[in-house]
Parts: C-alpha cells; sequence; structure tokens
C-alpha cells in the first residue's frame, strides 16, 4: 500500500502542493488528474523520490520512504516525453536498469538479454531490439520507455503524462493496451493527466487535483456523477453554471413544450452542430448573457437557429459558495 | 502503380527548402575562392619540382621530425584539451556562480589574443627564472624549449574550441534523461559514463577534431616558447618559413603539401566516423 500523509512542497514562494494525503491499495490504477499548475505531476515525482516535499511522508507498505533515493525506492516512472537513451539500441535501454546493477544483484549477461526480449514481446516490438529510438515512431518510443520501467520490476509503476506528445489515434490505442496491461500484470501504478477522458477511461480512481489541492478522489463514475466541488464538475465533464447557482450538465437539460408548463427558462438558440451522437445547441438564457450547452438526441429534430426555447433541468448540484471557485 | 508518378532520378534529394542551385552554387563558388584555389596553387607549385625533388625535401629527416613534434604536440594538446575542456564546459552548463559570466569571457581570450603575446607570456613563465619555471626547474622539469612547452601552448590556443563544442550539447541534454537513469538505479558514475558521456561524445569529438587542426597550424605563439632547435623544437609551420626566408619556396609547398595532405586525411577520418555514427542513431 502506497500512503502519501500530509505532503507539503514549495518552490520558492509558489507553494505547489498543500498538505496532501492520498491512499492507494495494491493493483490500483490512480488517475492524477488537474490542469496546469495544480501539483499533479510535483506529487507524482514526491512519491517517485525524483522530488523532496517540505513536509510530510511517504510510505511504501508501511516504510517511510521519504529519505530513500530515487533508485532505491524501486519504481518505475515513464516521463512525458519518453527520456530515452538515444546512443543505446531498444534492447540495450531495456537492459539498463538491470545492467547497472551491483554485481552480486546483477543477472548474467544472456539472462539480461533474455529478459529484454521477452519486454519487447510484452510491449509488441518483438524484433526492434537493434534499432535507436531516433528509428521508432512516438507510440513505440512510449513503449520502449515503458518496458525499460518496468524491466526492474518495480513494486510502483509511475507515468507522467503518458499519452501528452502523441497524436489522437495512437494515443486512443495506446490507452486500451495499458489498461489491458495493468489488467494482466496487477501492478500498482499512478498516472498523471490533464484529460479527463483519459482519467474516466482508464483509472480505478481518479484524484482530482487543483491549485495543489485533492478536490475528490472517487471512481469514474463518482467524480462525474458527484462531483464534490463546483471545480471538480466543470474540470471533469462539461457543465453549465446557471445565474441562480445550479451547475447542470449539458445532457441533464431537456427542450420542453411550453405547453407542459414545466419550462424553467427560455433559450435564445445561436449555435447548432453534431457533437458525436447528439445535438449540440447553443444559445443563451432568456433575461441574462449567460450562455448554455445542451446536447440534444440526434435521433429528434434539434430547434432552428435563432428560435427560442423553453428548457428544463432533469438534474441539477449546486455547491457551498466556499467551493465556487 | 499507374497513378504513381516516377520522379527522375536525382543526385539530390527533393526537398521543399527552396534556393539549394543557389546557395549550393554558392557555398561552392566560396569554398574555392577562400580554401581550394589557395591550396590548389600548392599542388600545382609542388607539382612542378619534379617527384625526387619534393620527396628530398618533404621528407627529409628534419622535416620528418618537424611534422612528428608538430602532429604529436597538436594531438596530445588537444586531448589535455578534450578532458579539461569538458570540465570547464561542465561547471559552465551545470552550476551557477558568481562571475561566472566572466570565467566565459576568459575561455573565448585565446581566440582574440594576438598568439605572439601568449608565446612571450608562456614563455616568461615557464622560462627556468620564470614564475612558475623556476618551481619546475628543481625537480628537473624544462618545459620552455621543449616539447611539453609547445604543448602547453597549444593546449593554451585549442581549449575554446572544446569548451565551445561541448557547451551547447550539454545544455541540451535533458534533464529527464539523467532522472530516468537515476529511476533506474544508476548511480552518478554509471549515469556519467554510459548516458551524458556518450551523448556529449560527438561535440567532445568535434572540439578534439577542431583543437587539433588548430595545433597543427599555430605558428605564433609557439615560436616564443619552443626555442627552434632544428631537429629537436623546431615545429612543421615553422620549418616553412625558414625555407621562405631562404627563398626556397619550391622546399616550403613541399613540406606544406604534406602537412595539408595528412591533416585532410586525419580531418576526413574524425569527419566520417562522425557521420557513421549519426547515422546508425537515425537522427
Amino acid at each position: 500500500m502506497i500512503r502519501v500523509q500530509n505532503i507539503t512542497k514549495r518552490f520558492g514562494n509558489y507553494p505547489a502542493l498543500h498538505g496532501i494525503d492520498l491512499e492507494i491499495q495494491p493493483g490500483e490504477f490512480i488517475a492524477l488528474l488537474g490542469p496546469s499548475g495544480s501539483g499533479k505531476t510535483t506529487l507524482l515525482r514526491i512519491i517517485a523520490g525524483l522530488e523532496f516535499q517540505d513536509e510530510g511522508h511517504v510510505y511504501f507498505d508501511g516504510q517511510d520512504v521519504s529519505d530513500i533515493p530515487v533508485g532505491k525506492r524501486n519504481v518505475g516512472f515513464v516521463f512525458q516525453q519518453y527520456a530515452l537513451f538515444r546512443h543505446m539500441t531498444v534492447a540495450d535501454n531495456i537492459a539498463f536498469g538491470l545492467s547497472v546493477r551491483k554485481a552480486r544483484l546483477r543477472p548474467a549477461k544472456a539472462e539480461i538479454k533474455e529478459r529484454a526480449q521477452e519486454l519487447l514481446r510484452v510491449v509488441q516490438l518483438e524484433g526492434l531490439g537493434d534499432r535507436y529510438p531516433g528509428q521508432l515512431s512516438g507510440g513505440q518510443r512510449q513503449r520502449v520507455a515503458l518496458a525499460r520501467a518496468l524491466a526492474i520490476e518495480p513494486s510502483l509503476l509511475l507515468l507522467d503524462e503518458p499519452f501528452g506528445a502523441l497524436d489522437a489515434k495512437v494515443r486512443k490505442d495506446l490507452r486500451r493496451w495499458l489498461r489491458d496491461l495493468h489488467k494482466q500484470m496487477g501492478l500498482t501504478s499512478i498516472f498523471v493527466t490533464h484529460d479527463q477522458e483519459e482519467a474516466l477511461e482508464l483509472a480505478d480512481r481518479v484524484v482530482v487535483m487543483d491549485h495543489g489541492r485533492i478536490d475528490q478522489i472517487g471512481t469514474p463514475e463518482q467524480v462525474y456523477m458527484e462531483p464534490a466541488t463546483a471545480f471538480v464538475s466543470h474540470f471533469v465533464g462539461e457543465t453549465n453554471r446557471l445565474p441562480d447557482g445550479r451547475h447542470i450538465r449539458p445532457h441533464d437539460i431537456e427542450i420542453v413544450t411550453a405547453a407542459s408548463g414545466r419550462g424553467e427558462g427560455q433559450l435564445l438558440v445561436d449555435n447548432v452542430f453534431r457533437k458525436g451522437g447528439a445535438w449540440r445547441v447553443e444559445g443563451r438564457l432568456h433575461g441574462s448573457e449567460t450562455i448554455v450547452e445542451i446536447d440534444v438526441d440526434a435521433h429528434e429534430p434539434p430547434p432552428g437557429i435563432g428560435q427560442t426555447v423553453a428548457i428544463a433541468a432533469r438534474r441539477a448540484r449546486t455547491f457551498a459558495l466556499a467551493e465556487e471557485a | 502503380m499507374p497513378s504513381m508518378t516516377t520522379r527522375k532520378a536525382s543526385w539530390r534529394a527533393p526537398s521543399v527548402l527552396p534556393g539549394f542551385g543557389l546557395t549550393f552554387g554558392f557555398s561552392l563558388a566560396w569554398l574555392s575562392l577562400i580554401v581550394l584555389i589557395p591550396l590548389s596553387t600548392l599542388f600545382l607549385k609542388s607539382a612542378g619540382m619534379g617527384w625526387h625533388a619534393f620527396v628530398d625535401v618533404g621528407f627529409s629527416s628534419r622535416a620528418l621530425t618537424a611534422y612528428r613534434l608538430s602532429f604529436g604536440t597538436a594531438i596530445a594538446a588537444a586531448f589535455v584539451n578534450a578532458v579539461f575542456g569538458l570540465l570547464v564546459a561542465w561547471v559552465l552548463v551545470r552550476y551557477e556562480f558568481p562571475g561566472k559570466r566572466v570565467v566565459s569571457a576568459l575561455v573565448d581570450l585565446p581566440f582574440a589574443l594576438p598568439t605572439a603575446v601568449a608565446g612571450i607570456a608562456l614563455t616568461a613563465l615557464y622560462a627556468p627564472s620564470g614564475w612558475v619555471g623556476q618551481y619546475l626547474d628543481p625537480l628537473g622539469i624544462k618545459v620552455a624549449f621543449t616539447p611539453i612547452g609547445i604543448t602547453v601552448a597549444l593546449i593554451f590556443i585549442g581549449l575554446p574550441f572544446v569548451v565551445r563544442s561541448v557547451e551547447p550539447v550539454l545544455a541540451d541534454l535533458g534533464k529527464d534523461v539523467e532522472e530516468a537513469a537515476a529511476t533506474l538505479g544508476a548511480n552518478r558514475a554509471q549515469t556519467f559514463a554510459r548516458v551524458i558521456f556518450p551523448a556529449i561524445l560527438p561535440a567532445l569529438f568535434t572540439g578534439f577534431a577542431l583543437a587539433f587542426a588548430r595545433g597543427v597550424g599555430e605558428y605564433g605563439s609557439v615560436i616564443f616558447i619552443s626555442g627552434n632547435m632544428p631537429g629537436r623544437t623546431e615545429i612543421a609551420p615553422l620549418l616553412i618559413v625558414t625555407q621562405l626566408e631562404q627563398y626556397n619556396y619550391d622546399g616550403a609547398t613541399a613540406i606544406a603539401m604534406v602537412m595539408m595532405l595528412v591533416s585532410f586525411a586525419v580531418l576526413f577520418t574524425l569527419n566520417a566516423l562522425q557521420s557513421i555514427r549519426r547515422r546508425r542513431l537515425g537522427a
């Protein structure tokens, strides 16, 4: 079990983390989700031992590792820009962690080689062991970086924006592949992302961070359906904020007929476009300049631009004022 | 493949960057004017003197000794510069300290200083009665007027080449690569030897080659500290000047030819090694 207790970190005068507490169960896949500057990468680097906290403790299985250097924590770390060793072949990159071990802990040369081949199979890059990183695509490089991190048989895998530098299609494939890999290996893993879709798709639990604090820890379902703060509601998924203080998801607003008497407000439609399986209707609330977005089932005809329609909320949330960021 | 247009085979790869013809032509013209034409007169001049005369002067025992001295000291100096230049570059890139800009400017000084000034200053320091020489002399170490002195002068003038070649590459080397090595359990020595050093090796190579080339051709600073004893501390460029002073232009050209060919061979080999390496990395 990984336990993070009351971690505080400042960079000069800039407070990066305030009193972070977090517990991670063995085998969990955790996403640290937040905008840039939220402290998510700093927290990951502190857990890895690449950065040191000003206050607080990090425990691995009950042992305080706060003073243990990164090389002895036995964590696999995958860097955003891969950080591969360009002058080494792919196989040598993967074998690096084993080959720098002290002589008495170091496997025999043939064994290291075999282990590298095995990992190449795991990351589906068989036969590319003799290439250099410069000869691989971005997605392939990222998998080499992952294989290199796995080679040391880490007790914890940390990934910093692992798909950040890849294009959309590769990212999606790699995401699915990583989820399957995690299922097979059951290795406790933490990844940092600013992409809520990525976090919701991959993680067992999502840790939503903002301004160096944790806003919410929960399953993707909880974080999306029951956001703890206005920030979470707006950062995870889309949310309309109405003048009366209610926060409503676009798919939780329906267009109703004036005759039904359920209309809560009038919307002047500015724009309608297809968004995947739904119509996205954008408009301004009558009597204010508040912009409201609504998802309408694509099987139904959308309202015309310039039309005024009556709308009603199916489901809305309000947050205490202190939480309104 | 009927729809595919076949491209005329060409010795240059198609490129969207315009102006290849113009810039390439200009480069060739410029190189010819500055490098090739002066050097080809060397060829023509020595071709006119006949093979025997050429060998007699170009490979006389005095000339051979001078080559050995020139190339030997230049290589030694380039090696010393590679080691200490790397150290200086490392310090300049990795650490912040008061006076860093001053130190950085000092590194370039050998570029700007008239070489004769450097030679005279070094001679004054290392002569048996000089500031440094007076302590070395009782130990039996003679610097001025020996090949060691020549090497010292060449180290002085060659230092900036290594520092300035390595510095940008070292600065560019991502912090994450070192961090990756650390997470994988490598200690500092392993990280340096297996990750950092191989990454800056090409730049170090370039710096070495430049320092070597500069050292081979150096004249001004060496003639003061070497003592210029024929057969002992007479460098090849000095031998050329000596021939010129005796109006033996053919002799001077012959020696220059040999020097040029050896230098070109060395630099060409270094460049070829570099490009093989680059191709291998797929970069």
